[in-house]
């Protein structure tokens, strides 16, 4: 099963891809395997809410599920936070999630 | 000078590992780590979280890890040079490597292992215009020697650890301490929490929630900062402040030692050894990238596996040797201790 999402990557461009939603997979991870951001510069910690560097602005009105504590005393402590930011390794893909669309925050 | 067989930089659990292996060749090693403790990303960042692809370990927490790779590799007696990064590498005229960190500890080895994991932790720091220009004249990322800030008065940031416990400790001895974070909740040791309640309920120190220091200002050395709260921006007069957000990894100088990079990382010929393209310097685990690289602990064990083999090959050009299983040869230590199975016992029966 397989949705499609918009990723806006650092540079601005916006790249369609299609995201499996039976694998387990976050966001952060898509952007690792479409590779839209530099290795070293996304996920760092692996995934465990601890770094921030899979920060994204998310742009569109699908359902999310809420914040973890751990996420958000992560985003606390995290750079050029908005009010729509979350971390990707926080945001699994779903079918309900199908037309997401998110932009990479900048590197910190 | 600092001497060893295999001087390993990073002492995550790939390099501690290398150790052991190396150990087994009878080759010694020495490692220099950018933090003030092995374990690298174990130990910095997850100490607490489980790890459950550790062979044989169905699950095991990072912390506990590092502490049985450090069981594991004693006999063989490694060097440790700690809180230091490898700054600069250099070939001596008889082969030989010749690697200084920033603080200007000189190592010398016939063979390097790069394990440097995503490269040395170094401080995250805010995006504020002009905070680069106040480094060290009143902004500081860490804190060396805290009588810096005797009768003082400091401004910290953020929403960690660090940031609670220097709080508590500078209270005592700064004129002033405010702490400034975005949210009122800190993730922090319940105990700092509580503690910095107090401080804050008793009037000794100056806590602003929801905030952000979104400026600093000053002529040639910091005097104040700017803080945003409930949108109003808000000038603090102060004489330093210490932005506490936490380590992220970096390559940093390593990028420059003329080493293959790609895709921020190390490029090694996996189908032999890990050896970079500067032969005698080998990296291995997630700093070293090849075709179908993974980044498990797993497979840092495997690659500084086979990279010893390769450097005892360096290290000793012609002299045969053949891999020998634990449980056969045992492990004899540098540190006189010797772990051998037992042998089985035969007796006849009348």
């Amino acid at each position: 099963m397989e949705i499609q999402v918009t990723i806006v990557d650092r540079e601005g461009a916006a790249h369609i891809v299609a995201a499996p939603t039976d694998m387990n997979m976050t966001i952060m991870e898509l952007i690792r395997a479409y590779e839209l951001a530099p290795e070293g510069t996304i996920g760092v910690c692996g995934g465990m809410a601890m770094c921030a560097s899979c920060h994204c602005y998310v742009s569109s009105s699908e359902e999310l599920p809420a914040q973890s504590d751990d996420e958000h005393a992560m985003l606390a402590d995290a750079f050029y936070v908005e009010d729509n930011s979350r971390l990707g390794c926080q945001i699994f893909l779903k079918p309900e999630l199908a037309g997401l669309t998110f932009r990479i925050a900048p590197e910190s | 000078m600092i001497k060893s067989d295999i001087l390993i930089i990073g002492a995550g659990p790939t390099g501690l590992f290398t150790v052991f292996e190396a150990g087994l060749l009878k080759l010694r090693c020495h490692l220099i780590d950018a933090l003030p403790q092995p374990g690298g990303q174990c130990s910095e960042i997850y100490p607490k979280k489980p790890i459950y692809d550790i062979p044989a370990y169905p699950e095991i927490l990072a912390g506990d890890l590092t502490d049985k790779l450090l069981e594991q590799i004693r006999p063989f007696d490694p060097g440790f040079t700690l809180g230091e990064r490898a700054d600069t590498i250099n070939q001596l005229d008889n082969g030989d490597f010749l690697v200084t960190t920033n603080k200007g500890t000189q190592h010398q080895a016939p063979v390097i292992a790069i394990a440097g994991g995503l490269g040395s932790f170094e401080p995250r720091k805010p995006p504020i215009e002009d905070l680069a220009r106040f480094e060290d004249k009143g902004v500081a990322y860490f804190i060396k020697d805290p009588e810096v800030y005797r009768d003082k008065h400091v401004v910290l940031a953020g929403g960690g650890d660090s940031a609670l416990d220097w709080t508590i400790f500078l209270s005592d001895i700064a004129a002033s301490v405010t702490l400034v974070h975005r949210r009122n909740e800190f993730r922090g040791a319940l105990d700092s929490v509580e503690k910095v309640q107090q401080l804050k309920n008793k009037g000794l120190i100056n806590l602003i929630t929801p905030g952000e220091v979104i400026g600093v200002a000053g002529e040639d050395h910091l005097t104040s900062i700017t803080i945003r709260i409930d949108g109003d921006a808000i000038i603090q007069p102060c004489d330093a402040f210490i932005p506490l957000f936490g380590l992220a990894p970096k390559l940093g100088p390593m990028a420059n030692w003329g080493l293959e990079i790609e895709k921020n990382a190390i490029k090694v010929d996996n189908t032999l050894d890990y050896q970079t393209n500067i032969p005698g310097v080998y990296a291995i685990g997630d700093v070293n990238t090849y075709p179908g690289k993974l980044k498990l602990i797993l497979c840092g064990f495997h690659e500084a596996t086979l990279m010893c083999q390769s450097a005892y090959q360096r290290i000793h050009p012609g002299k045969k040797h053949v891999m020998k299983y634990t449980t056969v040869g045992g492990v004899e230590g540098f540190d006189g201790s010797h772990k051998q199975a037992p042998k089985a016992v035969i007796k006849s029966i009348d």
